[in-house]
């Protein structure tokens, strides 16, 4: 408030980050438009949806007829009773845990080749053509998920699909329904996954590769490290961070998969074989109009995340501690 | 393991130390590791590239052709399917639509998020860290769990079904990530620029729009992509908010589509939607790659 008649002295404030010298109408004016606008929004659409569905999970609320009754944790109870979330949950930790491991190991092999595959010695050097690799890699990432959904629907049709087709070019007739098998369906769908997010981490490692000070690497191939040692003693200790961030990453994205199960397996598959508990929570809350108990399995996702990141973050750290 | 005559390959007079063996054998094993590292990437990059041109060729056949020969040529290059995707379909209408929603929402998710992580990065009040944390939390949380009480917040404002709620749900959660990246990136800018720029009369909102603001380009430049590609690829706001068909955007329109055709479908139609959508987004690819994949640039500066 205080109307401070000149600037202050330069010299009296060197580190003047904190630029609450004058409070003048212009300066409410700023804060409020700066600050508070991005925040009513955010607040509105992002905070407020996020509580309320911890409230509406324990209401037995069935939409806007009747007023929501407290019912307490009867949600939770009938969802730890219903076998379709069962299995849905399950479907979600199988994909959590298979999900980051292929991709991550698949894209930081990548990346290495890309990265340290070319001269063992001298200067470290990427194979010829990396940048080509890199860019190509990186294409399914801009593909919309749902288009790689629909996509890889056309791949894996039983009559005119690719898959098929190239199997009967290598001369296995088959004419599988590859989306259409209990036991295939989710492997198919895990593929479709991995296959549009690979090149994105990908990228993501080279650029944690490149920043690896080149000495280290040069002083472990004079102590004689093997490429494989290299990648796997040196390099991947040295990225540990953008390993774990990634897992974290893709974890979020096994938990959800929304968009890939219900444009390949609307339903949920044949026998529930690929659900998801966002797929389950879709059809529960919009269709039969149980938004109480959608909003308890929301909740419950919410916290298998959380703990997910958790421990992903933090075994990650402690290993760092050596 | 100095006296390693174990480890000399069978026609080597004199064992050597391992370093300089090593050296000798050097350029050979990296001749024939490059060229497997190559066929692998290779086979990659093949399994990347195949289903793309498989769909664009495909969106060039009749149905007919498709299905009896994956693999074929298109016969001729007719561009029926893409006029009828366009104007049948309604994936052109569904295009505009996605243009006008994301377009939209990315000005004002770019603009509001800037000028947030500004505030938040440039100046000290009380609560600061909190409404910083806050935001970051919002990148953890499962979107699906908010869908729902989303739905009754857009419906009691009268703004569920119109572009409007549309774009401000996407601004919303597009915003946590986009003060996230600019938050570091305004914290880099150097202090006496907008020290200079204040004590050479400027207020808050010259210093943002006419200092901070064009320094921060390349920042800016690479959060817009992230968000284009995560806003155009939204998918559960709109099938959940925006339920006339006549407002959907494209991801909603071609999944309503393959699900309306059944099984005896229009094929190519379909192949076609699907290039439709995918091209653009590539050749924007292709133009922008170089900032996509920022600071990889080509040195290896140690």
């Amino acid at each position: 408030m205080a109307a401070v008649p000149t600037a202050a002295p330069p010299a009296a404030t060197p580190s003047a980050r904190g630029m609450r010298r004058r409070l003048t109408p212009s300066r409410v004016l700023f804060f409020a438009l700066f600050l508070g606008l991005p925040l009513v929004v955010y607040v509105v659409f992002v905070v407020s949806p996020f509580l309320q569905a911890f409230y509406y999970s324990m209401t037995d609320w069935r939409g806007l007829a009747r007023a929501p009754q407290w019912i307490g944790l009867d949600n939770y109870v009938t969802l730890a009773n219903d076998p379709i979330f069962r299995k849905a949950l399950s479907n979600n930790l199988i994909l959590m845990i298979l999900l980051p491991t292929i991709t991550i190991t698949l894209s930081f092999a990548l990346a290495v080749l890309v990265t340290v595959g070319g001269n063992s010695r001298g200067k470290i050097s990427g194979i010829p053509g990396a940048a080509v690799f890199r860019i190509v890699s990186f294409f399914p990432y801009v593909i919309p998920a749902v288009v790689v959904g629909i996509l890889f629907g056309f791949i894996y049709s039983p009559n005119g699909g690719l898959l098929n087709g190239g199997l009967n070019v290598l001369g296995l007739d088959v004419s599988i329904a590859w989306l259409g098998d209990r036991r295939l369906a989710m492997p198919a769908v895990m593929a479709a996954v991995i296959w549009s997010l690979v090149g994105f981490y990908m990228v993501l490692f080279v650029a944690a590769i490149k920043s690896i000070p080149s000495e280290i690497v040069e002083a472990a191939r004079i102590d004689g490290a093997g490429r494989l040692r290299l990648a796997v003693r040196v390099i991947l200790p040295m990225v540990r961070e953008n390993v774990s961030t990634a897992a974290v990453y893709m974890g979020i994205m096994a938990l959800d998969m929304f968009v890939y199960i219900n444009v390949m397996t609307p339903s949920g598959g044949i026998g529930k074989s690929t659900e998801v508990v966002s797929r389950y929570l879709y059809e529960t809350a919009f269709s039969e109009s149980r938004f109480g108990l959608a909003s308890a399995m929301g909740v419950v996702m919410a916290l298998v995340t959380m703990l997910m990141a958790v421990i992903v973050l933090f075994g990650t750290r402690q290993k760092g501690d050596e | 393991m100095s006296v390693s005559h174990t480890t000399a390959p069978a026609g080597t007079e004199q064992p050597r130390p391992p370093a300089q063996q090593r050296r000798n054998r050097g350029p050979a094993g990296d001749r024939i590791f490059t060229v497997v590292a190559q066929i692998i990437l290779g086979i990659w990059s093949l399994l990347v590239i195949l289903p793309l041109v498989w769909t664009v060729f495909s969106s060039f056949k009749s149905t007919k052709g498709i299905l009896s020969s994956p693999f074929a040529l298109p016969e001729e290059w007719n561009f029926d399917n893409f006029v009828r995707a366009w104007s049948q379909a309604g994936i052109g209408r569904f295009f505009g639509n996605t243009v006008l929603v994301v377009g939209c929402a990315l000005i004002l998710v770019m603009l509001l998020g800037a000028m947030c992580a500004y505030v938040l990065s440039r100046y000290t009040f009380p609560g600061r860290r909190i409404i910083y944390y806050a935001l970051i939390a919002g990148l953890t949380f499962p979107l699906f769990l908010a869908v729902v009480p989303l739905f009754f917040i857009m419906e009691s404002m009268h703004i569920r079904g119109t572009y409007f709620g549309l774009i401000m749900a996407y601004v919303g959660f597009a915003l946590p990530f986009t003060v996230f990246f600019l938050y570091a990136f305004f914290r880099q800018l150097p202090e006496e620029i907008a020290e200079a720029a204040a004590i050479d009369g400027a207020g808050d909102f010259r210093t943002f729009f006419q200092v901070m603001l064009p320094m921060s380009g390349p920042g800016m430049a690479s959060v817009t992509i992230f968000n284009f590609l995560g806003l155009w690829n939204q998918f559960l706001l709109p099938i959940v908010l925006n339920t006339d068909s006549d407002k959907f955007v494209l991801a909603q329109g071609l999944v309503n589509l393959q699900a309306q055709q059944g099984y005896r479908s229009d094929w190519a139609a379909m192949f076609a939607s699907v290039t439709i959508t995918i091209l653009p987004v590539l050749i924007v690819y292709m133009i922008f790659q170089r900032q996509l994949s920022g600071g990889i640039g080509p040195s290896t500066n140690k």
